[in-house]
């Protein structure tokens, strides 16, 4: 990339993302704005529905066009991504921005080889012949540490186990060596010790190949594992963002200190698991004001008037930690120490 | 792959066996004395003389075992009407028979799966309800029906093309014989092409329903590229419908048959069933029924290929 490393490479401005049906319009990404640097990674933290996966998607704009209304600017290696046709698009797609699916089952296509799907991702974008697309394509199965890699490039999904899937879903995200990974909870569907194996060799690859990755996940412990920044969302919008030390440690937000409290880590056998009560807004008819309101142990008559704006207070290395609660305008020293979460 | 093909060749085998004996069983427990249809009211004591000629006053098992040792060795017996050879009347039958499911099987898988595509990947759009509304008309439509109005219509009103038989050319490669099939034809692709429509679609719009297609498409391969691998995936399910209807037009349709007077194996039938004409009926009914299976093998075998997922053990 032509890029310097200060000037982000990923931005994204004011993006709203709404589903239109016969029914309702489901407002699934409600201005979320954020940059990102080359080498950088950010966390997406959320909620099933938050729009964590949405937002991720809309990066690469595989959202069903017909049913999708999409506003703002995403700009991805100087791509304005939603000004692209579809050619131009089908160019991006691949080599300057890739995608690791959740569930590696699902997203590899099940009657063609892996060393077939990882030789024809390349050679979509490469004039390479085939014999030096195999060859391409067992080097990627190696890159991730794909035991005997030379007997499973002939292998079909169903044969390898949900771990080697996985592997080779990221061998197919790196085949033409991109300059953003998105990650959508890649280790969800795997058991946990293949869980954390996944987890280091992401973190591996993005280091030695200097890529930025977006990694979503809903699991607090795995975003603070791999990520600089993270950003905890809810209902659409990024309710705090900030290093991943301010975060975790220094929450802000009611909602990430919920999150942050209902954990089944740390807990005393016999105590009560506490949880944030309610459930998460319907998209379709978003309260006014905070989204988290309804549910907010701290809720006061301003948090249902408008959105609050987002408030700045201090840092780490540089990496602003801004929330939107109308909580920490007042008193922004809060360390909130006491969860507002009931049994 | 080989050691697969002659296992499931050998497993073909029994079924034989058992489809002959059914074949046998069904023949001979039907009513009706074969020799007596033939002949007519005569004398007591001639029938008896020749039904012992004939065989058929052994015991069943015996006769079976008799009949069956006699196809093992390609001899399937003497019609009792004509006094022709069995086979050769089969052999001429069965050609027309195969010549028009051929064509039918043609002209319906390929209209079958191009508007099943279209109606998949257009799926809700007016284009999709039209496909599927014709594909239920298609399947609940008798065809014989279908085969009178073609008739009516193209033969009796316009005078387009002949009604019936398979014309008088020599070969069946003239442009008399194909004229001749044509009206056939399209009667009998009206129900594959409608099943096969159907199959398509639920097919084509399950697969696009996956994920791996927007994984596929994250990969920024082409739409073309993208349908490619939706068709390759439709593949294994529509092989297997097509295989059941492309062995079923190869049996041929008595009631279609019947209507354009085309001399295939339905009309053999259907007159060996009038005329008793138990050794015409037994070999008819064996062929249809060796059709089918080994339709099914290679069916079965195309599959494997097909579907990586199909156990090969």
């Amino acid at each position: 990339m032509s890029q310097a490393s200060s000037a982000p490479l990923v931005e994204v401005d004011d993006l709203c993302v709404r589903f239109v049906g016969p029914d309702a319009t489901v407002s699934a990404v409600n201005g979320v704005s954020f940059a990102l640097a080359p080498g950088e990674v950010l966390g997406i933290l959320g909620e099933s529905g938050s729009g964590k996966s949405v937002t991720l998607r809309a990066l690469m704009r595989l959202l069903p066009h017909r049913k999708t209304r999409m506003d703002g600017r995403i700009t991805i290696a100087g791509h304005d991504i939603l000004r692209l046709d579809a050619q131009a698009l089908a160019r991006v797609r691949g080599p300057v921005v890739a995608m690791v699916f959740q569930e590696p089952m699902t997203a590899l296509d099940p009657v063609f080889t892996i060393g077939q799907q990882i030789a024809e991702a390349i050679r979509t974008h490469e004039s390479i012949d085939g014999v030096a697309a195999r060859r391409r394509a067992l080097e990627l199965l190696e890159l991730v540490q794909i035991p005997s890699a030379a007997r499973r490039l002939d292998a079909y999904p169903h044969q390898l186990s949900g771990g080697l899937r996985q592997r080779a879903m990221i061998a197919i995200a790196l085949a033409c060596r991109p300059s953003v990974l998105l990650a959508d909870e890649p280790t969800t569907a795997l058991d946990a010790t293949v869980q954390i194996q996944i987890l280091l060799l992401l973190r591996t690859l993005q280091r030695e190949l200097g890529m930025a990755m977006i990694f979503v996940t809903h699991d607090l412990g795995v975003a603070a594992e791999v990520s600089h920044r993270v950003a905890v969302m809810y209902a659409g919008r990024f309710v705090e963002t900030g290093h991943v030390n301010d975060v975790v440690k220094r929450p802000s937000h009611p909602y990430t200190q919920g999150l942050l409290g209902s954990t089944v880590h740390g807990v005393a056998k016999g105590t009560k698991l506490s949880t944030i009560p309610g459930a998460p807004p319907n998209l379709a008819r978003l309260p006014e004001g905070c989204s988290f309101a309804p549910r907010c142990g701290y809720a006061q008559q301003a948090c249902r008037v408008a959105v609050p704006a987002q408030v700045e207070e201090g840092g780490t290395s540089g990496v602003p930690h801004l929330t939107r609660c109308v909580r920490v305008q007042a008193s922004s020293a809060a360390c909130g120490t006491t969860v507002p979460t009931t049994a | 792959m080989f050691q697969y093909i002659l296992s499931r060749l050998l497993y073909t085998f029994p079924i034989a066996i058992g489809v002959s004996l059914i074949v046998f069983a069904l023949v001979h427990l039907a009513p009706g004395d074969p020799l007596s249809a033939v002949m007519g009211e005569v004398d007591q004591t001639m029938i008896a003389e020749m039904r012992a000629s004939f065989g058929y006053d052994k015991p069943l098992p015996l006769q079976y075992m008799t009949w069956l040792g006699s196809v093992a060795s390609g001899e399937l017996g003497y019609s009792l009407r004509s006094g022709q050879a069995v086979l050769e009347i089969l052999l001429s039958a069965a050609a027309n028979t195969i010549a028009l499911g051929v064509l039918a099987s043609l002209l319906g898988f390929s209209v079958g799966i191009a508007a099943g595509m279209f109606a998949g990947y257009r799926n809700g759009t007016w284009l999709d309800k039209v496909v599927s509304a014709s594909a239920i008309a298609g399947v609940s439509m008798p065809h014989y029906w279908l085969a009178i109005v073609l008739v009516i219509v193209f033969s009796v009103e316009w005078g387009l093309l002949p009604a019936v038989g398979a014309g008088s050319a020599s070969s069946m490669f003239s442009w008399e014989s194909f004229q001749h099939m044509i009206l056939p034809t399209i009667a009998l692709s009206a129900i594959p092409c409608a099943i096969v429509a159907r199959t398509t679609r639920a097919c084509v719009m399950e697969i696009l329903s996956m994920e791996f297609v927007e994984a596929l498409r994250a990969r920024g391969l082409s739409e073309s590229r993208i349908t490619l691998h939706v068709t390759r995936n439709a593949l294994p399910t529509v092989l297997a419908v097509m295989g059941l209807q492309f062995a079923n037009l190869l049996g041929g349709s008595i009631l279609v048959e019947t209507v354009f007077a085309w001399p295939g194996t339905g009309s053999v039938l259907n007159q060996a069933i009038f005329d008793r004409d138990i050794p015409v009926l037994q070999g008819t009914i064996l062929l249809l029924a060796m059709f089918f299976v080994v339709t099914n093998l290679v069916i079965d075998i195309l599959q494997t290929w097909a579907d990586p997922r199909v156990s090969r053990h």
